[in-house]
C-alpha cells in the first residue's frame, strides 16, 4: 500500500528536504546564525517558506557557490561567506549545513571551517557542522540530525549534574512555551532544545535585533551530558539522527523516547515521565486539565463520531494526531507522511489494527497519491499542514492545519496543540469543523432524501 | 573581528550602493553574483526558469532532482488559467543517494514515461537543478530521446541553481520557449500583438486583455500567464510585441526580432500615467488610425472613472515617504511613478536584478538623498528604512517580516497576490492596499510601545452622572 502512484517520481511533495530541517534547529540556538553550503536558491527559498510559516524574519546566509565554485571547490566561497556573515550579524555561533550541490562535489566542511579558523585566527564564534544533503532524507531526519551534531559538537563529559534534557520535535513555539511551563510547574532545571519559543515567535518592540533573543544557550548545551536524564519527543528518529540516542551512548544519559504529547495517552504518558524523573506527583492543575479534556471528550463524542478523516505530514503529527482520533471515535481512513519510515508505518497498523481500523497507511508518499486514496474513500476532514489545500481546494474537504508549514493562514507559530489543553482545543476544532458541515447542510440534506424522494409502492407488491 | 558600533556595510558590498546625489557621478554595481556571506534576497537560476515558465496552463514541470526544489515552488503563485489547471503541480523525480552516485538519467527517462502513459500530455518541461548539472545527467540527449518516441514537445530546461544568477534562470526560460516556437513553421504575419512578460497574477493579464480587445487590439500569444502549449506554437503571427516585465523577457522579444522580425516595445501596465502611455505607444507602434482613436475615448472615460476614488486615497496618502525592494527594475521604475502619482516620496529603491539603464532611470525619477541598492540584505534594508524614515516598505514575502518587526507599514508586491495591480483598478487597488497598511490602527500602538504610562489608564464611573 505504500506504493507511490508513479515509481519514477513524486508528484506534489509532502516533504521538503534535509536542510530546511536544520534551519529551524539552528534557529532555536542562542546567539546562532545559518550559513549554508550551496548556491543562493537553497537559503532563499528555505528562508520564504520559514518567513511564510512563523511571519518572523528569518536570515540565513549562503556560500553562493556559483560555476567556478562548483568546478574547483567552494573553500573559498565558503569562507567569504563566513566572514561576512560574522561583519554582518557578530553571532557566538555559526551553524553550517550542505546542501545537494555540496555533497555532490564533495566539500569537505570540516576541514575547510578548520582552515577558516585558524586562518581568521578565531576564538569566540562556535562553528558547528551538519551535512545535509537534499538527497539525503527529508526536513524531518534534517532537524533531528542538526540537533545532534549541536549536542555532539558541544559536549563533554562533565561532572553530573540535576537537569532534564529534553529535545523537542519540531512544534509551535507556542507548544514550546507550554512544555517549558510544564518542566517549570514540575520544579525541573531542565535544558531544552531547541528552544525556538522566542525565536521563531518574538514579542514586538522597538529595538529589533537582528539575532533574536531567546534560545537554547550554550552553557546549557553543555550541560548536557551531565543530565539525569534525556525526554526526546520523536519516536520515529533514526539512531544515527537522533541527539538523546547519542547522550546515551557516550555519556550513559537514560533516554526516554515519547511521541508528541497530544491525545490523552500520549500525554499521560508525558507526564508520567516527568512525574518519574521529578520524583514529584503530578500537579493538581494537570489533573484538573485531564478532567476537562475527558469532558469534552464525551461532550463531543457522538459529534466525533461522524468524522472519516485524512492525516498527512511528518511522523511524529501524524502519529500523535491518529491516536488523537481513534481516541475519540474518529476514523483515521488514510494516514500517510512523505518522509520514509518503516517504524511509523508498522506501528500505525497495530494500533489501528487494535482497534479495528482497517485504514490506509502511506509513508514515502507524496499528494498525489494522497489525493487519489481519498478519491477513493469518503473522506470528510483533512488534518495536516497547508500544502493540503490543493486537495481541499478539489475535493471541497476541510483542512485543519497543524504542523509546519502553514503559509496560507496567520498563526501556526501560536497553534498550542500539546497537553491535555491544547488536544482538548485541537478536538474542539476537529469536532466544530465537523458541526459546521452538518449544521450548513441538514435541512436540504433530509429535504433532498425524504421530501423530494418519490413513494416506492413496489415494495408492498 | 570587526568593530560593530561602526559598522555599515561589506565592503564588498559599498559599490551596489548608492546615494541619489549631484555629487554623485558613480554608476551602481550590478548584474552580478551575489557576494557569499552576504545574505542576498535572490534565490537561484532555477527560481528564474520556473518563474517564466510555469504559468503555462498545460505543460508539465518535471524538476530533476532531489525533492527541495520541486517542494517549495509547489502551487506558490497566483497565476490564474482559464483553462487547464496542470501547471498547479509539481512533479519531481525525487532523486536520492543512490541516484547520485550511479546517475538520473534512467529515473528521469521513466519518470518521463510515466507522465505520458498517465498523462497523454502535449508539453513537459525538465529543469536541471544544481547537481544534475555536476553529476553529469545529459538532460538534453534524454528529452530528445522520449521526444522522438512519443513525439510530443519535451523542452529541457538549463537550470542548475549555481550556473549564474535569477536572470539567468530568466534566460533559460526563455531559451526553452525559443526552442518550443522554432519547432513550428513561421506563420503568416496577423493584425495582432504578443504580451510578453505578465504572468496572469491574480488576472491581471485578463485586465489588460479586456483593455486592449476595447481598443480594437487582439491578443495573439500571452507570454507566459494564462496561456498554452497551442498558443505558445502560434506566436510568430504577431505583428508587435509588448513586454511588461523587462527583466525577465527583453531576451525573449529580442530573439524573436531577430529570427521572425516582430517588432518589440517595453510596456507598463503598473499605474495610471504608465499605463495610459503604453496604450498610447502601442497604437503609436500599430499606426492603426482606429486604434488611435479608440485609446484617446477610452483614457478619457477610465480617468473620469476612478479619478474620484482616487482622490480619496491621495488625501490620505500624501506626504508619505515609502521604501521598495522589489525583484526587476522595471517594476521599481513603475512603483515610483505610481507613488509620485500618489504625492508619496521614495526614499530608497531596490531591486534583486535590476540593469545598468533601470538604475539610470531610477535615479532620474527620484529626488536627492534616495537611496538606490542592488541585490540588497536584511542588514542594508534595515539600516535604510530606519535612516530614511520610510513609512512603508514595497517587497516581496521575505520582506515582509521585516517592515512589521521594524513596526512599519508594508506593500505585498509579491507573486502570491491576490488582487491585481494593474491598469486602471490595479492603480485603485494599490492606493487602497497603501491606505489600509499606513492608516491602519494597530501602529498608534506600535507607536506607544515602550512609553511608561501605557497601562495607567482606568475607565471611571460616570454614568451617575449622565
Amino acid at each position: 500500500m505504500s506504493k507511490r502512484n508513479f515509481t519514477n517520481l513524486n508528484m506534489n511533495p509532502c516533504k521538503m528536504c534535509m536542510p530546511m530541517g536544520a534551519a529551524i534547529a539552528f534557529k532555536g540556538i542562542e546567539g546562532c546564525m545559518m550559513l549554508l553550503h550551496g548556491s543562493q536558491g537553497c537559503s532563499t527559498y528555505i528562508r520564504r517558506h520559514i518567513a511564510t510559516h512563523y511571519n518572523e524574519p528569518m536570515d540565513i546566509a549562503s556560500s553562493s557557490l556559483n560555476e567556478k565554485g562548483t568546478i574547483y571547490g567552494g573553500a573559498r566561497d565558503l569562507k567569504k561567506g563566513l566572514k561576512n556573515l560574522i561583519k554582518l550579524y557578530n553571532p557566538q555561533i555559526i551553524g553550517i549545513s550542505t546542501t545537494c550541490l555540496a555533497e555532490t562535489i564533495g566539500e569537505d566542511i570540516d576541514n575547510i571551517v578548520k582552515d577558516f579558523i585558524e586562518e581568521e585566527n578565531i576564538k569566540d564564534i562556535q562553528f558547528i557542522t551538519a551535512s545535509t544533503p537534499g538527497y539525503g532524507g527529508s526536513h524531518y531526519e534534517g532537524y533531528y540530525y542538526a540537533l545532534r551534531k549541536i549536542v555532539e559538537h558541544q559536549t563533554n563529559i562533565s561532572y553530573p549534574n540535576n537537569t532534564l534534557n529534553i529535545i523537542v520535535g519540531n512544534i509551535s513555539p507556542a507548544n514550546v512555551r507550554q512544555i517549558k511551563k510544564w518542566l517549570k510547574d514540575f520544579g525541573i532545571q531542565y535544558t531544552l532544545l531547541p528552544d525556538i519559543s522566542n525565536t521563531l515567535d518574538a514579542p514586538f518592540n522597538n529595538s529589533y535585533k537582528k539575532i533574536t533573543p531567546g534560545g537554547t544557550s550554550l552553557e546549557d548545551i553543555k550541560k548536557m551530558s551531565g543530565a539525569k536524564a534525556t525526554i526526546e519527543i520523536g519516536l520515529f528518529v533514526p539512531e544515527k539522527y537522533s541527539p538523546g540516542k547519542y547522550l546515551e551512548d557516550t555519556y550513559g544519559v537514560p533516554l526516554y523516547r515519547c511521541p508528541l504529547p497530544i491525545g490523552i495517552e500520549n500525554t499521560d504518558y508525558f507526564f508520567n515521565i516527568l512525574s518519574e524523573i521529578s520524583e514529584k506527583e503530578i500537579p493538581q492543575e494537570y489533573l484538573e486539565e485531564r478532567g476537562r479534556m475527558l469532558d469534552a471528550m464525551i461532550d463531543s463524542h457522538k459529534y466525533n463520531s461522524e468524522g472519516k478523516a485524512t492525516i498527512f505530514g511528518d511522523p511524529e503529527i501524524v502519529y500523535a494526531i491518529t491516536k488523537l482520533c481513534m481516541e475519540n471515535g474518529i476514523e483515521p481512513r488514510i494516514v500517510a507522511t512523505g518522509t520514509k519510515s518503516d517504524l511509523l508505518k508498522k506501528m500505525l497498523i497495530e494500533d489501528l489494527c487494535q482497534k479495528n481500523y482497517n485504514s490506509v497507511v502511506l509513508e514515502n508518499a507524496d499528494f498525489d497519491t494522497i489525493h487519489s486514496y481519498i478519491k477513493k474513500n469518503s473522506i470528510n476532514l483533512l488534518i495536516g499542514h497547508s500544502d493540503g489545500k490543493f486537495i481541499e481546494e478539489k475535493e471541497n474537504i476541510p483542512l485543519i492545519r497543524i504542523g509546519f508549514p502553514i503559509h496560507d493562514r496567520v498563526g501556526g507559530q501560536r497553534l498550542l496543540t500539546i497537553g491535555y489543553e491544547g488536544s482538548t482545543r485541537l478536538l474542539d476544532t476537529i469536532t466544530n469543523t465537523l458541526l459546521q458541515r452538518k449544521y450548513s447542510s441538514y435541512r436540504s440534506d433530509l429535504y433532498r432524501r425524504y421530501y423530494l424522494t418519490s413513494v416506492d409502492y413496489s415494495e408492498l407488491k | 573581528m570587526t568593530n560593530h558600533e561602526n559598522f555599515k556595510t561589506l565592503d564588498e558590498r559599498k559599490e551596489s550602493i548608492i546615494c541619489n546625489s549631484k555629487f554623485e557621478n558613480r554608476n551602481i554595481k550590478c548584474d552580478t553574483n551575489s557576494v557569499s556571506g552576504a545574505v542576498s534576497q535572490r534565490a537561484c537560476v532555477y527560481c528564474g526558469a520556473r518563474v517564466v515558465l510555469n504559468p503555462i496552463t498545460d505543460a508539465y514541470h518535471i524538476v530533476h532532482g532531489p525533492i527541495g526544489c520541486a517542494s517549495y515552488t509547489w502551487d506558490i503563485r497566483g497565476s490564474l488559467s482559464s483553462g487547464e489547471e496542470v501547471y498547479r503541480n509539481s512533479f519531481s523525480t525525487d532523486l536520492r543517494e543512490q541516484d547520485i552516485i550511479f546517475g538520473g538519467e534512467k529515473k528521469l527517462s521513466n519518470a518521463i514515461d510515466e507522465i505520458v502513459n498517465r498523462y497523454n500530455p502535449k508539453l513537459i518541461f525538465v529543469y536541471a537543478t544544481c547537481v544534475v548539472g555536476v553529476i553529469g545527467d545529459d538532460i538534453e540527449a534524454v528529452c530528445k530521446r522520449a521526444q522522438e518516441k512519443y513525439g510530443i514537445e519535451i523542452i529541457p530546461v538549463q537550470s542548475s541553481g549555481f550556473a549564474g544568477n535569477k536572470k539567468s534562470g530568466y534566460k533559460a526560460g526563455c531559451n526553452a520557449i525559443l526552442n518550443l516556437i522554432s519547432r513550428y513553421p513561421k506563420h503568416k504575419k496577423e493584425f495582432g500583438i504578443n504580451y510578453l512578460g505578465d504572468f496572469n497574477l491574480a488576472g491581471e493579464i485578463w485586465i489588460i486583455k479586456n483593455y486592449l480587445k476595447k481598443i480594437g487590439v487582439p491578443i495573439i500569444t500571452k507570454l507566459t500567464g494564462d496561456s498554452s502549449f497551442e498558443e505558445i506554437t502560434k506566436a510568430t503571427k504577431a505583428s508587435l510585441n509588448i513586454v511588461q516585465c523587462a527583466g525577465s523577457m527583453v531576451y525573449l522579444a529580442k530573439q524573436l526580432e531577430k529570427k521572425y522580425g516582430i517588432p518589440y516595445i517595453k510596456v507598463s501596465f503598473v499605474g495610471i500615467e504608465d499605463t495610459i502611455n503604453s496604450l498610447r505607444n502601442i497604437a503609436k507602434q500599430l499606426g492603426n488610425k482606429e486604434v488611435i482613436d479608440n485609446v484617446e475615448k477610452f483614457i478619457s472615460v477610465q480617468k473620469k472613472k476612478f479619478e474620484k476614488e482616487l482622490s480619496y486615497y491621495k488625501k490620505r496618502l500624501y506626504g508619505k515617504s515609502a521604501a521598495i525592494y522589489v525583484g526587476g527594475g522595471f517594476k521599481a521604475i513603475s512603483l515610483i511613478k505610481q507613488f509620485k502619482e500618489l504625492g508619496m516620496k521614495t526614499v530608497m529603491v531596490g531591486t534583486q536584478t535590476g540593469s545598468q539603464d533601470e538604475y539610470d532611470l531610477i535615479k532620474s525619477l527620484t529626488d536627492e538623498g534616495t537611496v538606490i541598492l542592488d541585490d540588497a540584505n536584511p542588514t542594508e534594508l534595515e539600516m535604510f528604512i530606519k535612516e530614511k524614515g520610510a513609512d512603508v516598505l514595497v517587497g516581496g514575502v521575505k520582506e515582509r517580516p521585516l517592515a512589521y518587526k521594524l513596526g512599519i507599514a508594508f506593500f505585498d508586491h509579491n507573486h502570491e497576490r491576490k488582487h491585481p495591480l494593474s491598469g486602471f483598478e490595479g492603480a485603485i487597488n494599490f492606493a487602497k492596499e497603501l491606505d489600509i497598511t499606513v492608516n491602519s490602527p494597530v501602529w498608534e500602538y506600535v507607536k506607544k510601545e515602550g512609553e511608561k504610562d501605557v497601562k495607567k489608564k482606568f475607565y471611571k464611573f460616570e454614568y451617575e452622572s449622565v
